[in-house]
């Protein structure tokens, strides 16, 4: 008897929360259906149960003649090459965090935390609305550069398809350094005291200390974020890269996520689009499994 | 040394870390590094404000002088028209109630259901929890692309829809892992002596859980609140309607034109007419900076405010998530 009343209890607690399962489920899973549109000749006024189905046409499309070959692979190298640049200097937040905790005056440290932690919380147009007011032709570096005699013409930094991986990579270490910074602060201030103490005792300079005790701490988590990074090779997201195209520099820059867009919202081709962004999650979550596996064998614990 | 003397005192006013770095001996290497940590970190925080601080006094100089890049360190000619005219633009003051309403409406939604499903899978007999809980966290990992999203959403009648800006972020498993997080480290005898006293569950979320997840509620609320303000995606996506353009959406539509501009101007190929016109459509730099101050503008002021606030809530929410 109780425990029948115990077991209608916790479905009660159920139903409470269904109504946001139902939204989780119409929102986050319900888009899974659109990828039906990936086998089907779907042009937008004519609805999709009038469109032929095609079976794996379109995903042939992707390689069915050179040219296309080719700017798939563009697309592949530029997602590659920014998110191998992210990569490569994934330890940045980490020296950051260090660094910045060897800062003994409190107030310029809270100073450099809170000023660097601002850019994070604008968006992307924003971040491309300063751009462009430092950096266009008219903009105030050039008028610097001009004042100062330095150049003649404007220099072309936003419309030039040179470096573009360089300077989104460097927009984004801009917009999340100190951010991304924090979790390691977290870290740091976790180290146990008597590690420090014993190094002290040991003679260690700061460098070493850093070197013997801050570094190996930081390994942990730097390792978490590195395989989440990992994880999410291929969503280099939309916004960033959206922006801050133009027609000098769309050869560089379109990365899976924009050229996505411009396929089907330039281009009015759903179908092939739906057929990347397809294989891209199931890649994504290739990836992810594959990062969380290797992670339970190295460490014997899991990412997700 | 006596310097080193007096600091070996331990330092209770402070944070940990003081303590471990003053405790340090200090060398001549120790110095330039010292000194090299300092210039470096005092030029990426000047990267970080100039940005910010440059656009300020060119909205407020002469509009001539910042329209040709020559305000570099100090307002030239202080006028303040820009803000006049900025708010005698059609549809901006539209714009600015559109972010406002999705933002205020889209955090206390948010913030309700993270609260809510927070303590919900931090409750120990529940239908399912393990499965909902799941499926509810592989949503941060995993989605369909944009596309198939947008097809859904216009599928649902949602384009050209306020909903659009609030229903979807109402279920924000980042924000539920936080809540529940933090519930869990709340001693369970709240929950059971509320209960013992015949309390319902219902009354147990509201008496009891709100009141105290009140620093992690917050946390949650700006989060929600900076998403909401900074969004920029849907309204790309979803609206053609103009009634529901957001700030980031004109914000972007003014840089846009000037950059359109200039790319004409870089390629040289433009008829003079067709320059021409396009001149004189085109918003003025200054206007432009004056948007940007007023899109940027709510973010600059609630940012000091909540900054160590929600440092310690991210901080908190870490430790597991």
């Amino acid at each position: 008897m109780r425990s029948q009343s115990m077991r209608s209890n916790s479905f009660r607690k159920f139903l409470y929360i269904s109504p946001f399962m139902l939204l989780l489920a119409v929102f986050a899973y319900y888009p899974l259906y659109g990828w039906v549109y990936a086998f089907f000749d779907y042009t937008p006024p004519i609805p999709l149960s009038a469109s032929e189905f095609v079976g794996f046409k379109w995903f042939h499309s992707l390689v069915e003649n050179q040219v296309k070959i080719d700017q798939l692979m563009q697309v592949i190298w530029n997602t590659f090459g920014i998110s191998g640049l992210g990569i490569l200097f994934s330890w940045l937040p980490m020296i950051f965090a260090i660094f910045l905790t060897e800062i003994k005056a409190v107030r310029f440290r809270k100073f450099i935390q809170t000023v660097t932690t601002l850019p994070n919380f604008i968006s992307w147009v924003l971040v491309y609305s300063l751009a462009f007011s430092m950096f266009s032709s008219e903009g105030m570096v050039n008028g610097f550069l001009h004042m100062t005699g330095l150049t003649d013409s404007p220099t072309m930094f936003l419309q030039s398809s040179e470096h573009v991986w360089w300077t989104m990579w460097a927009w984004a270490t801009w917009k999340t350094l100190g951010w991304s910074a924090i979790l390691y602060i977290a870290a740091i201030m976790g180290i146990d005291e008597s590690l420090y103490e014993a190094a002290y005792v040991d003679g260690a300079t700061r460098m070493q200390v850093i070197r013997h005790v801050v570094l190996p701490s930081m390994m942990p988590t730097y390792f978490v974020l590195l395989m989440l990074q990992i994880a999410s090779f291929l969503n280099n997201g939309l916004e960033q890269y959206f922006v801050f195209q133009n027609a000098f520099n769309k050869d560089t820059i379109q990365v899976l996520d924009l050229y996505v867009y411009n396929l089907a919202m330039g281009g009015g081709s759903y179908s092939v689009s739906v057929a990347i962004s397809m294989l891209k999650s199931v890649i994504s979550v290739v990836l992810l499994f594959s990062v969380n596996g290797l992670s339970k064998m190295l460490r014997g614990e899991g990412i997700v | 040394m006596s310097d080193n003397q007096t600091s070996l005192t331990p330092n209770t006013r402070e944070i940990d870390i003081t303590k471990k770095t003053v405790k340090m001996q200090v060398s001549a290497t120790d110095k330039i590094i010292s000194t090299i940590i300092y210039i470096l970190f005092s030029l990426f925080a000047f990267i970080c404000v100039y940005p910010f601080y440059s656009i300020i006094i060119n909205t407020i100089s002469a509009n001539d002088l910042s329209a040709k890049g020559e305000i570099i360190f100090w307002p030239k000619g202080i006028h303040f028209q820009n803000y006049i005219d900025v708010f005698k633009i059609p549809g901006l003051g539209n714009a600015f109630m559109i972010s406002l309403g999705r933002t205020v409406i889209g955090t206390l939604l948010t913030v309700g259901a993270s609260a809510f499903l927070g303590f919900m899978f931090a409750q120990e007999d529940m239908w399912g929890k393990k499965f909902w809980y799941r499926f509810t966290i592989i949503t941060m990992f995993f989605n369909a692309g944009i596309i198939p999203w947008y097809l859904t959403m216009r599928s649902l009648h949602l384009t050209d829809n306020f909903l659009a800006y609030i229903l979807p972020s109402v279920v924000a498993p980042f924000f539920i892992i936080l809540v529940k997080t933090f519930v869990e480290a709340t001693p369970k005898e709240l929950q059971q002596a509320a209960s013992i006293d015949g309390a319902g569950i219902f009354t147990i979320f509201y008496k009891v859980i709100l009141p105290i997840s009140k620093p992690i509620l917050a946390t949650v609320a700006i989060f929600s609140a900076v998403n909401q303000w900074n969004s920029f995606q849907d309204t790309l996506l979803l609206v053609t309607d103009s009634k529901l353009y957001s700030l980031q959406f004109i914000l972007y539509n003014y840089i846009n034109q000037a950059s359109s501009l200039s790319t004409m101007v870089n390629l040289q190929n433009a008829g003079s007419t067709a320059m021409a016109t396009l001149a004189t459509k085109q918003t003025s730099t200054s206007i432009r900076m004056t948007v940007t101050i007023i899109v940027v503008a709510p973010i600059l002021l609630v940012y000091p405010i909540f900054q160590r606030f929600f440092v310690k809530g991210i901080i908190i929410g870490a430790v597991k998530g």
